[in-house]
């Protein structure tokens, strides 16, 4: 039945890819050998789905590979059915993970050992969210469609001026992010970046 | 009740408001549930991503699934969970027949041209602040150089580094005294 075949399949990955959304992406390739529910073609089409429609790009993966592949079963269409199936087995193994983790710090709040953990492991989570954050920068910044240029000098310049509006303009740094997303989609669109 | 309900409909907004993937959504978690709802601190936001980096999954889910057990215990953080999944069930679910030609369309990666530009900008300003929180003395300044250097110029898992940090810092705390 394929629709087990789907929660099994992603319950998987949701189990063995550690590290966020992107470390989903090679138990992916790995299924669409598989399994042959979708070729890696199609992958890379549903990477650039997930990557520019709003919502974690793990569960977007999830939720189009479901659909994609529940399709119609004895004539009545499914897909939703698939989609929605396909994102639970994905999302189980980590919201049980994650119960078991909460329930031993909830007790071991007090714990002078765990205490200790925390003091170390804080600056390392935002070391480790500051890498990711330059290296998107950095691969956002550096290329551009126009061979002459060395990088996006338009990005870098929208880049500088949300820096600006988000730090020093009274007015405007304390308005929600998605103010300023919403506004760069629109400089996009009139100023495309490349 | 209520409170589910709180959990469901706050989560499903940050779903909605994220674009790209659990770093991307930092800054609105920081709005959202620190700033509005006030349901975490900022130092917890970062024990979660930090113990979501090691643990199977999405980060989303986890930071998702680890506040609504902090606020409503274990249907918080199944309901927490739904409401972060809820909104790319159905944006996916109706855009999937037209989805292929609609990541084509010039106008939509343009736009997210312009989006993921602001996104950078926005991990930058969330990092800045976890950065005030984390770095508190020279040890924990070290500890945070090292680990963006480390993780942005070799390619190791970060459980490495969250593991390391764990253990330096219990090293430290334990036998090291009281040299801050």
């Amino acid at each position: 039945m394929i629709f087990l075949r789907l929660f099994w399949e992603f319950f998987k990955t949701g189990l063995f890819a550690i590290g966020g959304g992107m470390a989903t992406i090679p138990f992916l390739y790995d299924m669409s050998d598989s399994m042959g529910w979708f070729t890696h073609n199609d992958l890379a089409n549903m990477i650039a789905v997930s990557e520019s429609t709003p919502g974690p790009i793990g569960i977007n993966m999830a939720t189009y590979v479901g659909y994609i592949t529940g399709g119609e079963v004895a004539g009545i269409p499914t897909a939703v059915l698939g989609g929605l199936i396909a994102t639970i087995g994905l999302i189980t193994p980590s919201v049980i993970i994650i119960m078991l983790v909460a329930l031993v710090l909830e007790s071991f709040r007090k714990n002078k050992y765990m205490d200790a953990a925390f003091y170390g492991l804080r600056p390392a989570s935002a070391g480790l969210i500051a890498a990711a954050g330059l290296s998107v920068t950095v691969t956002n910044i550096l290329p551009t469609t126009d061979a002459g240029l060395l990088f996006n000098w338009k990005g870098l310049i929208l880049g500088i001026i949300i820096w600006v509006f988000t730090n020093f303009v009274k007015k405007t740094k304390k308005l929600h992010p998605i103010v300023f997303i919403l506004a760069s989609a629109v400089v996009g669109i009139i100023f495309p970046m490349g | 009740m209520k409170k589910l309900w709180e959990l469901f409909i706050t989560f499903a907004k940050v779903g909605v408001m994220t674009f790209g993937g659990g770093y991307a959504m930092l800054p609105i978690l920081q709005r959202e549930i620190v700033d509005n709802k006030k349901w975490v601190t900022e130092e917890e936001l970062m024990d979660y991503f930090a113990i979501g980096q090691c643990t199977p999954g999405i980060i989303a889910v986890n930071t998702a699934t680890f506040v609504g057990k902090k606020i409503k215990g274990i249907l918080g953080g199944i309901i927490a969970t739904l409401g972060m999944v809820f909104p790319s069930l159905v944006i996916i679910s109706l855009l999937a027949g037209v989805i292929e030609t609609f990541s084509h369309i010039e106008w939509v990666q343009n736009a997210f041209g312009g989006i993921r530009i602001c996104v950078c900008v926005l991990i930058i300003n969330a990092v800045v602040k976890l950065y005030k929180k984390a770095a508190v003395d020279k040890i924990t300044l070290v500890i945070f150089i090292l680990v963006t250097l480390g993780s942005y110029f070799i390619s190791v898992s970060p459980v490495i580094f969250v593991v390391a940090a764990a253990v330096i810092g219990i090293a430290l705390k334990m036998w090291g005294g009281k040299k801050k």
